[in-house]
């Protein structure tokens, strides 16, 4: 029992993370079309730019400020130099775009910051807490706490305010939003800072975990995507229920299973989900008019 | 005019001529996720080969230096490889950061015929003896070995181990669960954790399940071992730690933050320099690369950093002693290089020994007070 525990609490906690990227994936994707693939460089910079601040001696929670609001600008700029310049261009090619942008970004921060991985310190110092003979880390909890309630706020302001309309209008139907008056090219650049900043704030609750350097967003947006895919590509609710469950199945594979398969999971999820359930777990099956 | 510019267009192609070159090459993963092996490698081979160069060279010829970043992609590596020879026309190389990238590349240097020495630590790189691969770090074996004998000491023969599925984590788990059976240790439990993972808690909590582990060993480099170690700490399993010298940089312990006290590791005796008895006879070696590495660099010194050193003056030596930058009689003076002191201890080469360390270089170290402590 201590160690079903044990797997729970280590899934929960990558898979939070996974659910924060996959939700990032999901908000693009709905109001452009566009599967982001720069969205684990959100993640990096979040947790990067943290770090430098911190260590050029601003205070912690101003670092993350400042690293929430890099990379809300790196995510304008990348919509604003990048998406919106090739707005008539297939998914395909924004698509091939998006990488484009995370290698170029990888290099940035490779350069710009160091190659080396670096850690930060944990919200609530204190030792794990054992629950159940299993040990719980205090910032296993934050960053559950953290994603949760970026969901909620993420749900209070879609369904709430007239810009989160807007955000839903443009994803369901882009033709008939912009009919209506909505500002499509607005929200979409909108979506892309969303997205950027749900990404950085995840890396900044992860990086005391998961520690963080240049490189980290890579397998993170490929397990991410898996994540997205897994609960339906464009629903929110599915992004983050993706996530979880991916978190714990990596966590009891390499528990029950055996470890030499934990990142094949992922890509199983993958396969798996594009042989029999194509729309994923809670997505709807997409008819095509012709 | 025209007959001036002629002039001085021929002298000038007359004095580039006349002035040799001893082209070195390089393949270093200065990126990508062994950047902290390759980044140190070529910072320690530019500074040297500058300070050579101002000093007059070697036999009186400048080195030329040709460096090419892998990112740690085997293929890549093999390429620039492929690139050194046929269009650098290289004289000698060294590098290969990881056994990966060197295993890649040791097969085109040693069908060309040109002198290779390698930065990896696993010992296939120089079993079998290929004519022309040379290497300068500790082997896994000798890793091994280290710990086993540690363990024995410690009375402590029921283990566990965790490795990664990089080259070298591979490559020192097979070597270990070999090498078990003659030191009378026995494994009882053998994890593996994926390179790039980031929570390593599910496979420990399978060890600390296991009745009678009495120590931990994990195989592996990189960030993988200091998420081991903070998740080790955090399970709150209280047998030893020993991790092997691929953790043997100053990141690590900050990474792994207090949950790094305690462990043991064999390690070269670079970082521990200031430890050293003066009596020891790699004092002078170690401490004087890590003062000039640290003022170059700002950076903490590693060991990596020192295989390039230990490679570059080799390589340097042997064609001083060769008189020339001639392959085949620099490969022949490197084979009998004896004496050499390096920053990773006593190197005496062989035909059948293109290492020629002894177990005496290796040092077992533990980590106290967030630092490195040398264990007498």
């Amino acid at each position: 029992m201590a160690e079903f525990l044990q797997f729970t609490f280590s899934g929960l906690t990558v898979g939070a993370i996974y659910a924060l990227v996959a939700l990032g994936f999901t908000l693009i994707y709905n109001a452009s079309d566009v599967i982001n693939f720069a969205q684990g460089e959100f993640v990096m910079l979040g947790g990067m730019v943290t770090v430098f601040a911190a260590a050029a001696g601003i205070p912690l929670p101003l670092a993350a400020l400042l690293a929430i609001a890099v990379a809300v600008t790196v995510g304008m700029l990348l919509h604003r130099l990048a998406i919106e310049p090739a707005r008539g261009a297939t998914a395909v090619t924004l698509i091939i775009i998006t990488i484009g942008a995370s290698i170029l970004l990888r290099g940035l921060a490779a350069t710009f910051f160091d190659k080396n991985f670096h850690s930060l310190p944990p919200l609530i110092r204190s030792e794990p807490w054992m629950v159940g003979g299993a040990a719980l880390l205090p910032q296993s909890v934050v960053v559950l706490i953290g994603t949760a309630v970026i969901v909620a706020a993420l749900w209070s302001f879609l369904t709430r305010t007239m810009t989160g309309k807007a955000m839903l209008a443009t994803a369901s139907n882009r033709l008939a939003a912009r009919l209506v008056g909505i500002n499509t090219s607005a929200i979409v650049g909108l979506s892309f800072m969303v997205s950027a900043a749900i990404g950085a704030i995840g890396g900044i609750l992860a990086a005391p975990i998961t520690l963080t350097n240049y490189d980290v967003g890579t397998l993170l947006a490929l397990k991410a995507f898996a994540a997205a895919m897994l609960g339906g590509m464009g629903n929110p609710l599915g992004a983050v229920a993706g996530g979880l469950l991916l978190g714990l199945l990596e966590a009891f594979g390499a528990g029950y299973l055996s470890s030499q398969y934990k990142d094949a999971i992922a890509f199983i999820v993958i396969l798996f989900v594009l042989f029999v359930r194509p729309q994923g777990l809670f997505g709807k099956i997409g008819v095509e008019r012709v | 005019m025209r007959t001036l510019l002629a002039a001085s267009a021929a002298l000038i192609a007359l004095t580039t001529s006349t002035l040799a070159e001893i082209k070195i090459g390089s393949v270093l993963s200065v990126t990508g996720p062994a950047s902290f092996l390759g980044d140190p490698e070529k910072k320690t081979l530019e500074m040297y080969v500058a300070d050579i160069n101002a000093q007059g060279g070697v036999n009186g010829e400048k080195i030329k230096l040709f460096i090419y970043d892998d990112g740690g992609d085997a293929n890549k590596a093999r390429t620039f490889a492929t690139r050194l020879v046929e269009e650098d026309k290289v004289d000698a190389v060294l590098g290969g950061s990881i056994t990966g990238t060197s295993m890649s590349m040791l097969g085109v240097f040693d069908e060309a015929g040109i002198p290779y020495i390698s930065l990896a630590g696993a010992a296939g790189i120089v079993i079998p003896v290929r004519k022309w691969v040379f290497k300068t770090p500790h082997t896994e074996p000798m890793s091994c070995g280290k710990i086993f004998d540690d363990l024995k000491k410690r009375n402590l023969l029921n283990i566990a181990m965790i490795s990664g599925t990089d080259g070298w984590g591979k490559a020192m788990r097979e070597e270990c669960i070999k090498m078990a059976p003659q030191f009378g240790v026995k494994v009882l439990k053998d994890e593996i954790y994926g390179a790039a993972d980031s929570d390593m808690t599910p496979q420990l909590t399978n060890i600390k399940n296991t009745p009678g582990v009495q120590a931990v060993i994990n195989c592996g480099f990189g960030q993988g071992p200091a998420i081991v170690t903070r998740n080790y700490r955090q399970l709150g399993i209280i047998a030893p730690l020993y991790q092997s010298h691929g953790v043997s940089s100053k990141s690590y312990i900050q990474l792994a933050g207090a949950a790094a006290e305690g462990v043991r590791l064999p390690a070269g005796a670079t970082i521990i320099a200031d430890q050293l008895p003066d009596s020891d006879p790699l004092k002078k070696v170690v401490t004087a690369y890590k003062n000039k590495f640290e003022k170059a660099t700002g950076q903490p010194v590693s060991t990596f950093g020192g295989h390039m050193h230990d490679a570059l003056f080799i390589l340097v030596e042997a064609m001083k002693r060769a008189k020339s930058a001639d392959k085949a009689k620099v490969r022949d003076e490197i084979e009998k290089t004896k004496g050499f002191v390096g920053t990773g201890g006593m190197v005496n080469m062989s035909p059948t020994d293109h290492l020629g360390l002894d177990l005496d270089a290796f040092r077992m170290i533990e980590i106290r007070n967030g630092d490195w402590a040398l264990i007498r």
